[in-house]
């Protein structure tokens, strides 16, 4: 059973991406979005650790709307796949299942 | 590849001046899009606040309780509000301004009040509930 991780806070004001990635698993993904976006950063403070999910099969994703919407499009990591709405949909579909950390 | 159509519930627990109901929106039309079906928008806690009628935003922001009215009517999606999480903040409708002898009701048309239930159901026969939350 794979499950979407979706995560709305920044990690430079919040724990949520930290929590997420400790009960993270090998057939799991992350999908960074509104605020969220800003650990995609190479410079975030959990940036080692979701790339070394990231090297052990786990996909890391963030919302193109969002990045945009911040101007970060040249700054995130390169690991970090950029998608839209509709791969959003999709991806929750790949997925068994989708928990939300807020 | 062939994508199978899936049932979703939306579980929106966001007020409106947070972006999480905005992605909760946008997910839904999204999903729409692909020939998904989405069962029901439920709003509670603080999500109950997408359902008043009296707000009234400026003109240079996204009138997100007028876009929820649309989505609700062009794709037969029903809207339910958390009548406790409702009650308790000052979101009524007629029935419930009468029972509780106040001034006036403010739920938008195309919401209803429901309880928890109706959160369980979906989670139930969707497959899949998404939340949005901030």
């Amino acid at each position: 059973m794979s499950t979407l991780h979706t995560v709305n806070k920044s990690s430079f004001t919040n724990r949520a991406l930290e929590s997420c990635i400790l009960i993270c698993r090998s057939s799991d993904g992350i999908l960074l979005l509104e605020d969220g976006v800003f650990s995609a950063l190479k410079s975030a403070p959990n940036a080692t650790a979701l790339e070394a999910l990231n090297q052990q099969g786990i996909h890391i994703y963030a919302l193109l709307n969002d990045v945009k919407a911040r101007a970060l499009e040249y700054k995130i990591a390169a690991h970090i796949q950029l998608i839209s709405y509709d791969e959003f949909v999709s991806l929750t579909v790949n997925f068994n299942r989708v928990q939300s950390w807020y | 590849m062939i994508v199978p159509v899936m049932i979703f519930s939306i579980n929106v627990q966001s007020p409106p001046s947070s972006q999480a109901s905005y992605s909760a929106y946008q997910f839904c039309r999204a999903l729409l899009r692909q020939g998904h079906n989405l069962h029901r928008v439920f709003f509670y806690q603080d999500g109950i606040y997408n359902a008043t009628n009296l707000a009234a935003p400026p003109q240079d922001e996204l009138d997100l309780y007028s876009e929820w009215q649309k989505l609700s009517k062009e794709h037969s999606v029903e809207l339910v509000v958390c009548i406790a999480a409702a009650l308790k903040r000052g979101l009524l409708n007629q029935e419930e301004s009468i029972r509780y002898n106040k001034a006036g009701h403010n739920l938008a048309e195309g919401f209803t009040l429901g309880g928890l239930g109706q959160l369980i159901e979906a989670a139930a026969v969707s497959d899949r509930l998404i939340t949005f939350g901030n």
